[in-house]
């Protein structure tokens, strides 16, 4: 009785694998929702298919984005991140660029449609 | 001269409550083990420091799978991305807390994403989590 609970035991200890899907999380907007906001609100992040990254048309290295938009936070806390990507960017750099503004503690991120 | 113990207590583990505990892990192990997976689509996650665990349990997550050569996977089925609205519809309808686990390859294109992006939109499926890796290859 007891082998074949060891038995039964060992199995499931086995075959258990307690992975748990990891990620980042962010809301989409619900279609047809557009609101006016001021343009000292906004900051646009462009990512190109390179790779490369303009914040508000000046470049600007990827590991800088944090700090950067931790400040730019704490001057203006109703600023809205617009990320904007290129149609052939990669999708790493889009979750790197996002990870940033996670780190950053960012709560506003919009994502722009690419342009065709 | 002899030292005598004075106390007659026998160390023993008692093994009484052994099968019991047994039982309670086998238990616990069969009723966590998921022996099918999807497999879905071949994919390299890309890599992401800040990254959360999913609040919800397994069942209220659906996975899409996104190669980089542009197919879409939604239960081991590939899916063109006209249909993703459709099937994301009846699943969101089905459960409304559903999370959709993205699991996009690194190398797919940001066209592809944010098609899938408007598609899940239009599902009104708009908990999204982008799946990825803690660690960096650069560190």
């Amino acid at each position: 009785m007891a082998d074949i609970a060891f038995l039964l035991l060992i199995f499931f200890l086995v075959t258990t694998t307690i992975d748990m899907d990891k990620g980042l999380d962010l809301v989409l907007p619900p279609v047809g929702e557009t609101k006016e906001i001021p343009k000292k609100n906004i900051t646009n992040l462009l990512v190109d298919a390179k790779g490369n990254v303009l914040l508000d048309k000046k470049p600007i290295q990827i590991r800088d984005i944090k700090d950067r938009v931790i400040r730019m936070i704490a001057e203006n806390e109703k600023l809205i991140i617009s990320v904007k990507t290129h149609p052939s960017t990669k999708y790493q750099a889009y979750i790197d660029v996002l990870d940033q503004l996670k780190l950053a503690n960012a709560k506003k991120i919009s994502i722009a449609e690419p342009d065709k | 001269m002899k030292f005598q113990s004075k106390t007659k207590i026998v160390a023993e583990i008692p093994t009484a409550s052994m099968p019991d505990i047994i039982f309670m892990l086998l238990i616990f192990f069969m009723v966590t083990t998921v022996l099918r997976t999807y497999e879905g689509l071949n994919v390299f996650l890309p890599h992401a420091k800040k990254i959360q665990k999913l609040e919800v349990t397994k069942r209220h997550i659906a996975h899409v799978f996104v190669s980089k050569d542009g197919l879409i996977s939604i239960d081991d089925k590939i899916i063109a991305i006209e249909n993703v609205d459709r099937v994301m519809r009846i699943k969101r309808t089905a459960d409304p807390k559903l999370v959709i686990s993205l699991k996009a390859d690194k190398d797919a294109s940001m066209e592809l994403i944010s098609e899938i992006h408007t598609e899940l939109r239009n599902a009104d499926a708009l908990k999204v989590n982008y799946s990825s890796k803690t660690k960096t290859p650069q560190s």
